[in-house]
């Protein structure tokens, strides 16, 4: 069984046997525009909650993005690399970003559900 | 994902095109104190692209227009830039800049010669402080107006032409840099075939009341996109020219910023401007950085603000306009560099969240321009 829960910001985390994976969502691809890298963590860094995990740039502008939960790095989306624009095209699937191992694991109940990040999104005007 | 925080703003003005950068589903952003439209439900890329391909209209109507009358104007002005304004004809104008005593560069603009008056477009984030100074360094005799009733489109690319010229076919005639005042729908403009996109295009001085009726009927072509501030830039980056505030300012000379075109041959010998000897001396005995174009060697954008270094990890420049260029299909940049740098494929690194990325000086523009020289 695999759940996803979203963080307030714009990141999703699909959880799964204690692994997660994470990515950004449709509505921080939308604010974002064009994307035209990405520049993800290497393979075994370790991320407590709310460091940089990667940085996505548009054409506009660099903005990070933090991990929503704590863990070590087991896997990154090689594929951004060369196709950053499949983060626009499929951002809540083939664009995402990391695997994680995650070390508390409690860390996901704290964020949001399906329906509470749409609320979320929609009070975002 | 970061968010800036939506702090509260100060009331953004509008232009005449508001409403309907709204109805096109414009993303509205701060940009000198207007809510102006970064981009359209196309994007930044698309936009770019079209303009390239085909026409993009963007509204440059928070741009100042001012018009300078009296028999002295062009010699009164001279006394603030170093553009040769008394060798403006009718229907020219040239690009200058406003200078201080140092040299530096107060602002950037157009400045026309129009049949009774001299027609200046100024930046946005520079119209009051560029209107203060020259009311009070103009001579007397001289009359200023602001044209705060006055908008201002830009209809730029390859198709430009043949969309301006089935409604106005006389503008055609212009070259790049001629202006004149036509009559559209019964309404006076001033069409100028001049822009800030590296392609030809126009740009339209209307009535404010005129500008929203127009913009829509240039729209209607086929070849017609709107284009906003976002694609506004990666265009300008990639044709080479400088934005103000990042590019140029009060502490860089038009001769650092590779601008010494832009000064008259007699302005050079006779000076006469704000700032006139410390350009003289650098144009006689060279400047010690330049502004050059730059080419980041990965993919990873370099922005304005990163620090150049050498082999040796000395710094040597810095980054002041960079981005994804579009059209280049990779990322572009301009910054200063140590003269004895500045020359192309000279390698240096770039600075980026703390790592060194290697990075080439490079010619500019990026993209060769497709201006109507005639």
């Amino acid at each position: 069984m695999s759940k996803t829960v979203y963080s307030d910001e714009h990141e999703w985390v699909r959880v799964e046997n204690g692994n997660a994976t994470i990515g950004i969502t449709d509505y921080a691809q939308e604010q974002l525009g064009d994307v035209v890298y990405v520049e993800l963590p290497e393979v075994g860094t370790s991320l407590a909650k709310g460091d940089q995990a990667a940085v996505v740039e548009s054409v506009k502008a660099a903005s990070e993005v933090y991990a929503a939960v704590s863990g070590e790095v087991l896997e990154v989306n090689e594929a951004l690399t060369d196709e950053p624009g499949k983060v626009n095209e499929d951002p809540q699937g083939a664009a995402w970003f990391i695997k994680m191992k995650l070390s508390d694991p409690s860390e996901v109940d704290a964020l949001m559900d399906e329906a509470a990040y749409k609320d979320f999104v929609a009070q975002q005007g | 994902m970061s968010s800036e925080a939506q702090e509260d703003r100060p009331t953004l003005a509008h232009t005449p095109l508001y409403d309907l950068h709204v109805e096109l589903g414009g993303k509205m952003v701060p940009f000198a104190g207007y809510a102006m439209p970064v981009q359209y439900p196309a994007g930044i890329v698309a936009e770019h692209q079209h303009c390239r391909a085909q026409a993009a209209l963007f509204d440059v109507s928070h741009m100042g227009q001012v018009r300078i009358t009296g028999d002295e104007a062009a010699q009164s002005l001279e006394t603030l830039v170093p553009g040769d304004l008394l060798g403006l004809t009718t229907g020219d104008q040239r690009y200058t800049q406003l200078t201080n005593e140092t040299g530096g560069i107060l602002d950037d603009l157009i400045v026309g010669r129009d049949q009774d008056n001299l027609f200046l477009v100024i930046n946005a984030s520079r119209k009051a402080a560029d209107i203060t100074h020259m009311r009070a360094c103009l001579d007397t005799a001289v009359q200023l107006e602001a044209l705060e009733d006055r908008a201002l489109l830009a209809l730029q690319g390859p198709q430009a032409a043949a969309v301006l010229g089935s409604l106005v076919p006389d503008c055609t005639a212009l070259r790049f840099m001629q202006a004149g005042w036509y009559a559209i729908d019964g309404v006076d403009c001033r069409i100028s075939r001049s822009g800030y996109s590296g392609e030809d295009g126009f740009e339209i001085s209307t009535p404010a009341d005129f500008a929203e009726p127009l913009a829509r009927r240039l729209l209607a072509f086929e070849p017609v996109m709107p284009a906003g501030l976002g694609a506004r830039d990666s265009l300008r980056l990639e044709a080479g020219l400088c934005l103000y505030g990042n590019d140029i300012d009060e502490t860089t000379t038009p001769v650092e910023a590779g601008l010494t075109w832009s000064i008259g041959k007699r302005r050079r010998s006779e000076g006469g401007f704000p700032g006139a000897a410390v350009i003289q001396q650098q144009l006689a005995e060279g400047v010690e950085r330049k502004r050059v174009g730059l080419r980041p060697q990965g993919r990873a954008p370099v922005r304005a603000g990163s620090l150049l270094t050498d082999e040796a990890g000395k710094e040597v420049g810095t980054v002041t306009s960079g981005g994804f260029g579009p059209s280049v299909g990779a990322p572009v940049a301009m910054g200063y560099v140590a003269s004895e740098l500045a020359r192309p494929d000279q390698e240096l690194t770039a600075v980026v969240r703390g790592k060194g990325h290697p990075i080439a000086v490079a010619k500019l523009p990026f993209v060769p321009a497709g201006y109507h020289r005639g």
